[in-house]
């Protein structure tokens, strides 16, 4: 029983988390919840905390592993957040997930949870004119228990750093573009879940061994039961059934994106520091990649690049679907 | 003349009452019934929000699971009180609690005053439905349904089968027709009470209460038996999905709802205030004698059904990734394969793209990189020109390429010396058109400047690798439009073959070729050939290539271009 393994783990992790602040108790029946892992974000929180607001979250769970930029402080304050904080290993902790699905086990139960880093911008059919909380409804009544989103790596035009992020940006302001047809499906026959791969990163950090190149399926959005656990990142899910978010007949299921604000000024930061900590994925060998591939070319743009419009231009280029919802 | 509305609440009373106090306030009485499982405090919240009205009340409730009779029980109880406590009510119209009026209530008046004996419930015989969940249509009334389809579909399914075994009917009643339809009817007083006052009825219930889904039947039958003059169809909108669940109506929908002209939609979200906010402060926005066209609404969504179900033909995404064979369209357009053409002439790739106006590859699956037209390192979508992603995964670099390019024909070169990893793939597509020369390969080995030992080893790696491939494109399996000519054969008469690809990429173009691709010399090919077979290699792809240059001696087949008459 590997879910139960990664139950185990959780459980046993919890021990890594203090409280900052834990308002847990306002949460009431059908609250949508949010649940994230950070380190050192505070330019970004604003805009990441109104913009998830906008949609209809209800309350926030943050882990703050180290930071030492204020996000602790800024976090604290905020009336819909609870938050947690720890200075183990990033790497130890399986990048987060560990603390997360304790969170999500002793507080997700019977809610809708959307799992999202605080670069990822989460998308979906009829985002423009209908909250979130229309879709959990709508995947309640279809019995549908966990909804897909693609990670989708947005980039600037021009060298990534060009223009600076200013706290409280939209970051596709700057970071409008993206590429709309270059992704690899394969099926993990082990867990049932699709392996994406490609994009911006692909072709330019990986395009010598693309086996290493990021994975971008994710499965963010889950009506979350205390049996449930992520195994890596949100890319799959226990139990399998889970991670069967796409149809094998020929149809098409309901699905979304992440927009990925990842590729800003704060990167190559980002990146330098991560090589430092080695808390990464694969011995951060897709730092090491970026950083050798910003020395060289720092331009992710190219002449077939999409400008990101919204969903709609999204569907119609087949990154998402509305399925059946109308 | 009025008519009387009958609600069957479960979920958002807050919704509910507001729709039912709009209903009253013009004019109109209402019965109310609210599912049993409802908990007290939420019901006497809304018996007090309504009770300054007078011509609203509730009736005994009952546990209205799906599909089961407790639902038709409660629409009898409310319709009874509704026929006794109001005797101006003509029509009854059954709604749900998430239902919502689109037009002035006044229409809907005028609209059944104008039709006073017109029962409107959908009623269809079990032979002519084709929507029935579960496959069951007749044997919804001759089986027995013990078993919640919804809790236990598993026991629900094996006690089917068991009584198909055995050979189980239950007996019809006498008398009895059995329809199906809508659940949201209107029906006149005099029908209604019919059905409800029928001396039978004991006997009736009886039997309709081990149907399954009696909602869907028990009046669509019944009415049968009394009604002058049945209007098959609902006044209600409600659309239905492929799961047997309805379509929700949101906020953006408000356009499509005001022209559908319907009188009543369902089933809104209870969260859609800008809706309820419209629909239930408009007054007189309609025309007034108009019928009710749900037919924008209906294409919206049996669209929706469709990409549900069949999805965008070649596309492979998070949400759609069908299993091989069962793609419903391996690729997203037609597409055309060229074999031993560029190999065969100088400047195959640039006149064809000039001749027929559509994009022309190279080698797209070249072992160096992949040959896009016109040489570019990147192609629509941002697909790269890498070996190394290409042969990660070639299918879905070939289905990403199909589908960026959709709209727009793409032709492209294959020979022996590609990546040959997709061969069944583009075999079994019934999007491709494959022209094969065989043996062509061996040209440019003939220009080559290799040592002849090596050109003796890479023919024969070619020549097996490209028998294998024609195997499988003369298999039984392939659905490719397939023509191979040998390399002999074609060198013959070569005019005829490129005008058949010619027309068949530009059918409407449909003119005689004016120009011909340069043939590549061939002088001394014959001996070439014959040295490998003298070296011990026998090439056979090529067919009976002639040792001398005779055909190639035949004037104005050498150096120039083919003149047209």
């Amino acid at each position: 029983m590997a879910r139960k393994r990664w139950r185990i783990r959780a459980f046993r992790k919890r021990r890594e988390l203090a409280v900052c602040a834990n308002r847990t108790k306002a949460i009431v029946e059908q609250d949508i919840l949010l649940f994230s892992t950070l380190r050192n974000e505070r330019v970004r929180l604003p805009f990441f905390l109104r913009y998830y607001r906008n949609m209809g979250v209800n309350h926030f769970l943050i882990v703050d592993n180290g930071s030492d930029d204020g996000s602790r402080e800024y976090l604290q304050d905020q009336p819909d957040v609870s938050l947690w904080s720890t200075e183990h290993s990033y790497k130890r902790s399986r990048f987060g997930v560990d603390w997360l699905n304790w969170l999500q086990l002793r507080y997700g139960h019977n809610h809708w949870t959307l799992v999202v880093d605080p670069d990822e911008f989460f998308i979906y059919p009829f985002c423009d004119t209908r909250p979130l909380r229309a879709l959990t409804d709508w995947l309640d009544a279809s019995s549908i228990r966990s909804f897909s989103a693609m990670l989708l790596d947005m980039y600037p035009k021009g060298p990534i750093g060009a223009t600076p992020y200013q706290e409280g940006q939209d970051p596709f302001e700057i970071a409008q573009w993206f590429d709309s047809g270059n992704y690899g499906i394969k099926r993990n026959g082990h867990y049932g879940n699709l392996w994406i791969q490609g994009g911006p990163r692909a072709r330019m950090f990986f395009a010598e061994n693309p086996e290493r190149a990021p994975a971008l399926n994710k499965i963010p959005l889950v009506k979350w039961h205390r049996d449930y656990a992520y195994v890596s990142s949100t890319h799959m899910l226990l139990p399998r059934g889970l991670n069967l978010v796409y149809d094998e007949w020929g149809g098409e299921k309901a699905s979304g994106c992440l927009l990925h604000a990842k590729f800003l000024d704060t990167f190559a930061l980002k990146a330098e520091e991560e090589m430092l900590r080695k808390q990464h994925y694969a011995n951060s060998h897709e730092y090491k990649a970026y950083k050798a591939g910003l020395n060289d070319s720092p331009d992710l743009w190219c002449k077939w690049s999409e400008k990101y419009i919204n969903w709609r231009q999204l569907e119609i280029l087949g990154l998402m679907s509305k399925g059946n919802w109308a | 003349m009025t008519v009387g509305i009958v609600m069957l609440c479960h979920t958002a009373l807050d919704r509910a009452a507001q729709v039912a106090r709009h209903w009253a306030e013009r004019g109109c009485p209402v019965v109310i019934h609210v599912d049993r499982r409802v908990k007290k405090a939420p019901y006497q919240k809304l018996i007090a929000d309504l009770s300054d009205l007078q011509t609203i009340r509730f009736s005994e409730r009952f546990v209205c699971e799906w599909g089961t009779w407790g639902i038709v029980a409660a629409t009898q109880a409310a319709a009874t009180i509704m026929l006794r406590d109001f005797q101006q009510v003509r029509h009854v119209y059954l709604a749900s609690g998430s239902c919502l009026p689109l037009r002035p209530v006044s229409e809907l008046v005028a609209y059944l005053d104008a039709r006073p004996r017109t029962d409107f419930i959908e009623s269809v015989t079990t032979a002519d439905v084709g929507w029935t969940i579960g496959g069951l249509d007749l044997e919804r009334f001759t089986l027995r349904f013990p078993f919640s389809w919804r809790k236990n579909r598993r026991l629900f399914d094996a006690y089917v089968r068991l009584q198909r075994r055995v050979g189980f009917r239950r007996k019809i009643p006498k008398g009895i027709v059995p329809h199906l339809g809508s659940q949201w009817w209107c029906l006149t007083r005099q029908t209604l009470s019919a059905i409800l006052e029928d001396p039978d009825r004991s006997l009736i219930d009886r039997y309709f209460r081990r149907v399954w889904i009696p909602d869907e039947s028990y009046f669509q039958t019944l009415v049968r038996l009394y009604s002058v003059n049945v209007e098959s169809r609902s006044l209600t909108l409600s659309k239905f999905d492929f799961q047997g669940k309805p379509h929700i109506f949101y906020d953006d929908h408000l356009q499509l709802l005001r022209r559908s002209d319907c009188f009543v939609a369902r089933k809104i979200w209870p969260h859609a205030s800008k809706l309820y906010r419209v629909f239930l402060t408009e007054e007189g926005a309609g025309q007034a004698a108009a019928e009710p066209n749900p037919g924008k609404i209906d294409r919206l969504f049996s669209k929706a059904v469709e990409r549900r179900t069949k999805g965008r033909a070649g596309l492979y995404m998070q949400s759609r990734f069908p299993n091989e064979n069962w793609e419903n369209g391996k690729s997203a357009a037609p597409f055309s394969v060229f074999e031993g053409f560029s190999e065969l002439f100088e400047n195959f790739e640039l006149w064809l793209g000039k001749m027929t106006g559509t994009r022309v590859h190279g080698h797209l699956f070249a072992p160096e990189r992949a040959e896009f037209a016109g040489g570019e390192e990147m192609y629509n979508g941002a697909l790269s020109d890498s070996a190394a992603l290409r042969d990660y995964n070639p299918k879905s670099f070939l289905a990403s390429l199909m589908w960026n390019t959709r709209g727009e024909r793409q032709c492209f070169q294959f020979g022996p010396r590609d990546l040959q990893d997709l061969n069944w793939m583009l075999a079994m597509d019934s999007n491709a058109t494959i022209s094969v020369v065989s043996g062509a390969w061996a040209v440019p080995l003939f220009k080559s400047n290799l040592n002849f030992s090596e050109i003796r080893r890479e023919a024969a790696r070619l020549q097996k690798i490209e028998a294998d491939h024609l195997e499988i494109l003369r298999s039984p399996w392939t659905k490719a439009r397939v023509r191979i000519w040998n390399l002999a054969e074609f060198v013959e008469n070569p005019m005829e073959p490129l005008q058949l690809i010619v027309d068949e990429i530009s059918p409407r173009a449909m003119r005689r070729l004016t120009e011909a691709p340069r043939l590549a010399d061939l002088s001394g090919f014959g001996q070439f050939l014959q040295n490998l077979r003298n070296q011990g290699m026998q090439p056979v792809l090529m067919g009976d290539f002639p040792v001398t240059d005779d055909f190639q001696n035949n004037p104005g087949r050498r150096g120039r271009p083919y003149a047209v008459k």
